[in-house]
């Protein structure tokens, strides 16, 4: 036993890899058998990811959920912000911009309003539960954006961890509703042509959620919605810990 | 070579993180702005310039992808290290939040369809696409 701990624990980055992998395949197995494909395997790698940590931030008491368990230390170097950042960059390599010209102005305006409306949304909300200081409305109200958006921009302006587990709790289950709830408003919304799954992709962002609940409705949507969705992050990374959190501070005066 | 890639990769990201912190000096708050952002806007840039020129080399594509590909496995990693204890003491904030947003988006979808006009359906675009190709048999199989 202590022979395995010592190898798992010598090579903690390793470890982390083996280990997220083997969560993904759980995950993908899940999504595959019980839910028939509707949700995404890595939705439900997230939020096994999310349980994950509750469970081992009771068994450890620590801060840091599993990454506190002495075999699994490298999963604070896996997700922690060094390589977190580097990996959302490179995703930039896969935006086509003249396929990007094509969303034109009305892309423009759902990746605008994409952003601000679910921030203020949860801002808002945030507020009415009584958060007070910009940090944190900031961080909760860019968790509503994206679960990615959430902890980069809690990170940034550094935000406490439990509000950026919140605020990448609030991103996920966004994520989820739109996965399951697409194919059951597509209809109403009008989501049958390229140009409302290019708004469509631009308001949700979460690429995920986008691409999970396009491929439940339509799959010939999918490039479509996750085009403008790949530029949402972005456009939350950059907006959100700065103009975004700027104006919360103006407004509440802190 | 896949290092190319990488390195590229690297200093984009770097390059972003040291204006991110740079702006945030000049705005006068002790955090990076949007140096993820930026970093993603010198890649975009720096592929641009790479296709331009005929220099983007498979083996660089691989360097970049790799890491591209690797952003979901590393999200999952963080939400594993997240303090979701403390997290789940905040509760129903997460549903209000969450659930709120997501249907204001959707009324947003069906406004911003209905101001802008009707167009073309996908199934009308591929019965188009069918006639003017010529080749009806094509419409099942135009999935990808």
């Amino acid at each position: 036993m202590t022979v395995i701990s010592h190898i798992l624990a010598a090579n903690a980055l390793i470890t982390a890899f083996a280990a997220v992998g083997i969560l993904m395949w759980v995950s993908g197995a899940i999504s595959k058998y019980l839910t028939f494909g509707r949700i995404h395997g890595s939705a439900i790698a997230i939020i096994l990811g999310l349980v994950l940590a509750f469970f081992g931030g009771l068994a450890t008491g620590g801060e840091k959920g599993v990454a506190d368990l002495p075999a699994l230390t490298g999963i604070g170097l896996m997700g922690g912000a060094m390589l977190r950042d580097f990996a959302i960059v490179a995703t930039a390599f896969e935006v086509d911009v003249v396929h990007a010209r094509k969303a034109g102005l009305i892309g423009a305006v759902a990746l605008g309003l994409g952003t601000v409306v679910p921030f203020i949304l949860g801002v808002l909300v945030a507020a009415a539960f009584g958060y007070t200081d910009a940090e944190s409305l900031t961080t909760i109200g860019a968790g509503a954006v994206t679960y990615i958006v959430g902890p980069v921009t809690g990170a940034a302006i550094g935000a406490s961890s439990p509000v950026i587990a919140l605020s990448i709790a609030t991103g996920v289950f966004k994520a989820i509703i739109v996965m399951i709830g697409t194919p059951f408003v597509a209809k109403m919304i009008g989501l049958n042509n390229p140009r409302s799954a290019m708004v469509f992709g631009g308001l949700m962002g979460t690429v995920s959620g986008v691409s999970g609940g396009l491929a439940a409705t339509d799959r010939r949507l999918v490039p479509y919605g996750a085009l403008t969705a790949t530029f949402h992050t972005g456009l939350g990374c950059l907006v959100a810990p700065s103009i975004l959190f700027f104006a919360v501070r103006a407004i509440i005066g802190g | 070579m896949t290092i190319s890639g990488v390195a590229l990769l690297a200093i984009c990201t770097l390059l972003g993180g040291l204006l991110g912190d740079l702006l945030g000096v000049a705005l006068g708050v002790k955090a990076n702005v949007g140096g993820v952002g930026i970093a993603m806007m010198f890649l975009i840039a720096a592929r641009l310039w790479l296709v331009r020129h005929g220099l983007l080399s498979r083996g660089l594509n691989t360097g970049v992808e790799f890491w591209g590909s690797l952003y979901i496995p590393i999200v999952v990693a963080m939400a594993a290290q997240q303090n979701v204890v403390a997290a789940a003491k905040g509760g129903p904030i997460v549903v209000i939040a969450g659930a709120g947003a997501v249907a204001v988006c959707f009324a947003m979808v069906a406004l911003i369809g209905r101001l802008s006009g009707r167009v073309e359906t996908m199934d009308e675009i591929e019965a188009r696409e069918a006639i003017e190709a010529n080749v009806p048999h094509f419409k099942s199989g135009r999935v990808r």
